[in-house]
């Protein structure tokens, strides 16, 4: 199984690599953009088969490690 | 007086901070981070800048599970002296030992210069030979130095006195060179003992190199 693990900067604080992408796209005439935020994205493979054991230990990765919760958000997807 | 600095595979200022701390009469040592323990006569451990780990996931977020910071941990709950500087801050913050996190710089550049600071809090060892108010001229040299908390936390460093720095300009006007939270550029813990800071003491030694006011700041640490 897969874990995606994907975090990104907390809603309410400010993104700065993701203005500067929205900045770009306006100046290439990309004019629909509401907001951009840039994020990073962390693929592991698992040797477990249960779903739910899976989840409870990506999310204890994800709180221990692999996000700062003090500033970051995490979402996992399992396939 | 014995100073031990930790060294991480990437740390790039522990020799810096090293001669800084021997010009100041201080006995050093540098502790490479496979060691499980903190030399026992050690009065400051100081958590060097660099670039710990290549600054791989988050600045600081490998080094803090090296084995030498379960021995930092418990050196600093039992009241030991800790300074992370520049990453050091950052492996502090990553750590749970100081609040806070450090973010991207506002403007994504990296930033190598000299830059005003404000003493802020000097109701603490480390800055106990400086005034409130005082402005010093230290450098900068970092990409992630963006401090971040959330509303709650900087009331409490607030009303805690937790707030030892602040980027200002040479006239203590604040003047923000990062994005960080109310233009904040070191904190201490709570009891006093953990301080972390983005900005140089060990690079502002001797004028003839732009700037000696580093020399008051360590000092501090040295008559503790």
């Amino acid at each position: 199984m897969k874990a995606i693990v994907n975090i990104s900067l907390k809603a309410g604080v400010l993104d700065s690599q993701g203005k500067a992408v929205h900045h770009a796209l306006d100046s290439l005439h990309f004019e629909g953009v509401e907001d951009v935020r840039v994020g990073k994205q962390i693929v592991l493979k698992l040797n477990e088969t249960d779903k739910e054991k899976a989840m409870a230990e990506v999310t204890k990765m994800c709180e221990e490690i692999l996000a700062n919760t003090v500033i970051e958000d995490y979402e996992i997807e399992l396939v | 007086m014995k100073v031990t600095v930790l060294q991480f595979p990437g740390t790039n200022c522990e020799y810096d901070t090293v001669h800084a701390f021997k010009e100041l009469g201080a006995e050093t040592e540098i502790l490479w981070h496979k060691a499980e323990s903190i030399p026992e006569d050690t009065n400051l451990l100081v958590v060097a800048g660099g670039f710990s780990y290549g600054d791989y996931l988050r600045s600081g977020a490998i080094a803090r599970f090296s084995p030498v910071m379960k021995a930092v941990t418990e050196y600093a709950n039992n009241g030991g002296k800790v300074l992370g500087i520049c990453n050091g801050f950052q492996v502090l913050t990553e750590a749970g030992l100081l609040p806070g996190a450090l973010k991207r710089n506002e403007h994504l550049h990296f930033l190598s210069k000299h830059h005003h600071l404000k003493v802020i809090s000097n109701d603490n060892v480390f800055l106990e030979k400086l005034d409130n108010g005082d402005v010093v001229n230290i450098p900068i040299a970092h990409h992630d130095g963006n401090y971040f908390i959330d509303a709650d936390g900087l009331k409490e460093l607030e009303e805690n006195n937790q707030i030892l720095l602040k980027y200002t300009d040479a006239d203590g006007q604040i003047s923000n060179p990062n994005g960080s939270v109310n233009s904040i550029a070191g904190v201490c813990n709570k009891a006093k003992n953990v301080f972390g800071l983005m900005p140089h003491p060990e690079r502002a030694m001797e004028s003839i190199l732009g700037s000696d006011d580093g020399v008051k700041m360590l000092q501090g640490f040295l008559n503790a």
